[in-house]
């Protein structure tokens, strides 16, 4: 008698358990998009995939390591690791070092209107049409560099972000002598 | 009245009033060079209205307000723009931002100023307009515009109290004090103006009750003006009594939410000096041009309260306090407990200055070594907004700043009474400093990284688009081919080629 209330059970909710797998299933995989919200965004490919989204892709499917984004650095590190769980590793030197972040500017008497850097241009950053000048659009510049290597008048330079009043830091004060102590 | 007490602050707290609060305000002489700095409030900075080369006259406007939050600047004495261009600005980052310079011609020739004695014939609406172009922000430090703190017409909560902050809790500084000590009126008739235009039904001048003669003299002109609803209320000298939360809660017993401005609960809170702006603003007509300050300190040879012409360089007002001593070691602009340290005295004086010191070695909060918390949470019982010092510290020394900002970090209003109770010597409020500016930078990359993945998403869209526009065309291309049989056309075009032949064949 016992057994049969059992399978009576244990029918009713594989049955509930099949229609909740249809009825609430889950679009894209959320996880990719957790790990996409942690990388930089800076789209260089530096990670040997085209774009942070697919590099988020490939970590969550286990092909590529946590240390492969040099923009994102050590702090990008710790975060990816502190998301999935894993021992946070140093950055691997074969993918680049991490180094402040820089904006592209073109040479406009320099620039011939190739248009090559706007189609390398990763996130549409460059403005011009095909033998006029073109141009780098600052705020939206991710500093990937992307444009350099096709630039054939090698017209093209990073320079640093302009410092503004809004955006100056505070310097951390040392804590040093505190390392001992605990919450 | 019923007053009520804010948790925590320092009640004992060395005022060091008394260096500069005897001698009355002197009027502080043109100086040679006037720097306006064009983002000297909050903000948008003002939009220059003249070029270098130009004449200006004093009150003349100089730069524009732009956008809604902003202020426009005007010339504080007569003579011509030599520059418009970087210069070193008050700030702690020790940067330069573009800034107006007018060298002075004395002879202070000023345009013709349009009294409004008749305030009350105005609407409220043109006397915030009056206020905004004569370039009035907060003169109590934070320098935020007035006219947008004044106008209420889209706010939901009607104004009941006006509250005037003559608490000049930050040691020091007495330049409030002398001006409520010598032109009190003055500052009646502005409660007055700035009750007429919210329409509260009483306004509270406050001060500390360590000056009752300034006290007495305030009572006096309350009396003499005879408006019922302005009353003269002194408070318990606690630092920070002079914060505008602090202040609210005191005499109000309401406290103002976290993320909320005081209009949310019905009140407007204005510093004294800039009342006494309002005053000067509409009844006399003149703009901001000038203000009171302190020059303090064991460093000045005489220290006490200037009225001096906004963008003064800091020397000139040395000079007017007979020169440094030979004690001055460090330049402090505001308070010892709020203020921040200048890189030199060729920085001028902007709307928010409201102290100069000239701190010596012994004056300057010793830099003893920091030793760890022990948590004995003295912080926390002296933390004026009720924060948690020793949690925002640990979090923020070890970067972990989302937990910090989860605390209320920026609740923080940095008074540093934390710092002076941390029996540890630690810096907390420079930890809090810090960690506010670090999450505002983290913000800005996390900004700036939605917009980049936006994008990217965007442009992988639109190449697959083009893409699989280029692959359609093609196949139709190919259908198009494929529909018309080949064969047919080839065999009829070789049928047409060889009847063409056949009968030129049988002519030859």
């Amino acid at each position: 008698m016992s057994s049969l209330i059992l399978i009576i059970l244990f029918a009713a909710l594989g049955i509930l358990l099949g229609y909740v797998a249809i009825r609430f299933k889950v679009e894209g995989d959320p996880l990719v998009d957790k790990i996409d919200a942690v990388l930089p965004q800076t789209q260089c490919g530096q990670c040997n995939f085209p774009g942070c989204r697919p590099y988020a892709q490939a970590i969550a499917n286990g092909e590529a390591d946590i240390n492969q984004c040099p923009p994102g650095g050590e702090a990008g590190i710790a975060a990816l690791a502190d998301l999935l769980g894993v021992d946070p590793k140093p950055l691997n030197e074969e993918n680049g070092v991490e180094k402040a972040t820089m904006v592209a500017v073109i040479d406009e008497e320099t620039c011939i209107g190739c248009k090559l850097c706007i189609q390398a241009c990763p996130v549409d950053a460059i403005l011009g049409a095909p033998k006029h000048m073109h141009t780098v659009i600052e705020a939206e510049c991710t500093g990937c560099e992307l444009c350099l290597p096709p630039c054939p008048v090698e017209c093209i330079t990073m320079e640093p972000v302009t410092q503004t009043l809004n955006l100056w830091q505070w310097d951390k004060p040392d804590a040093s002598p505190q390392k001992k102590d605990a919450p | 009245m019923k007053l009520w007490r804010f948790n925590g602050g320092l009640p004992s707290l060395a005022e060091h009033k008394n260096e500069s609060v005897h001698l009355p305000i002197e009027t502080a002489p043109v100086p040679k060079q006037l720097i306006y700095p064009l983002g000297q409030h909050i903000g948008s900075p003002a939009k220059p209205l003249v070029k270098v080369g130009d004449k200006v006259l004093r009150g003349q406007k100089i730069a524009n307000a732009q956008g809604a939050i902003s202020a426009p600047i005007h010339a504080g004495s007569s003579g011509t723009v030599v520059s418009i261009a970087d210069h070193l600005i008050p700030h702690p980052s020790g940067f330069s931002a573009p800034s107006i310079t007018i060298q002075t011609d004395g002879q202070d020739n000023s345009i013709e100023f349009k009294p409004q004695p008749d305030f009350r014939q105005l609407p409220a609406t043109e006397l915030v307009q009056l206020i905004r172009d004569a370039g009035l922000v907060g003169l109590g430090g934070a320098a935020f515009p007035t006219a947008v703190k004044l106008n209420t017409q889209n706010k939901v909560t009607p104004i009941d109290t006006l509250i005037l902050n003559g608490a000049e809790c930050e040691p020091y500084i007495s330049c409030d004090d002398r001006l409520l000590k010598e032109r009190a009126h003055h500052v009646v008739e502005g409660i007055e103006i700035l009750l007429y235009i919210t329409g509260a039904k009483r306004a509270i001048l406050a001060v500390e009750d360590n000056i009752p003669d300034t006290f007495t003299s305030i009572q006096q002109a309350v009396a003499q003006n005879g408006n019922g609803a302005i009353c003269a209320v002194q408070i318990p000298t606690i630092y920070p009594t002079g914060g505008e939360k602090q202040l609210i809660q005191t005499l109000t017993g309401k406290e103002v939410p976290s993320g909320n401005i005081p209009a949310d609960i019905g009140i407007v809170s204005t510093n004294v000096g800039t009342v006494y702006a309002v005053q000067q603003a509409i009844i006399e007509g003149k703009p901001l041009t000038s203000r009171i300050i302190t020059v303090t300190g064991e460093g000045v040879k005489k220290p006490h309260n200037l009225e001096v012409r906004i963008g003064t360089p800091i020397n000139a007002l040395i000079d007017v306090c007979q020169g440094y001593t030979k004690h001055a070691d460090r330049l402090i602009m505001g308070g010892p407990m709020m203020g921040f340290a200048l890189l030199n005295d060729e920085i001028p004086i902007v709307k928010a200055t409201n102290c100069i010191l000239v701190a010596s070695q012994q004056e300057v909060i010793t830099e003893k070594q920091a030793m760890p918390c022990i948590r004995c949470g003295l912080c926390a019982s002296a933390c004026p907004v009720s924060l948690m010092p020793q949690q925002l510290y640990w979090y923020s020394q070890s970067d972990q700043l989302e937990k910090a900002e989860k605390l209320n970090l920026f609740d923080c209003i940095e008074c540093g009474c934390c710092d002076v109770v941390c029996p540890s010597h630690i810096p907390l409020v420079q930890h809090f400093r810090y960690a506010k500016s670090a999450l505002k930078v983290q913000k800005h990359e996390k900004h700036l990284s939605n917009i980049a993945r936006e994008r990217f998403e965007a442009r992988e869209k639109r190449i697959a688009r083009e893409k699989a526009e280029r692959a359609e065309r093609a196949r139709k291309k190919k259908a198009a081919l494929q529909k018309k049989p080949a064969k047919e056309e080839i065999e009829a075009a070789v049928s047409r080629s060889k009847a063409k032949k056949t009968p030129l064949e049988e002519k030859d």
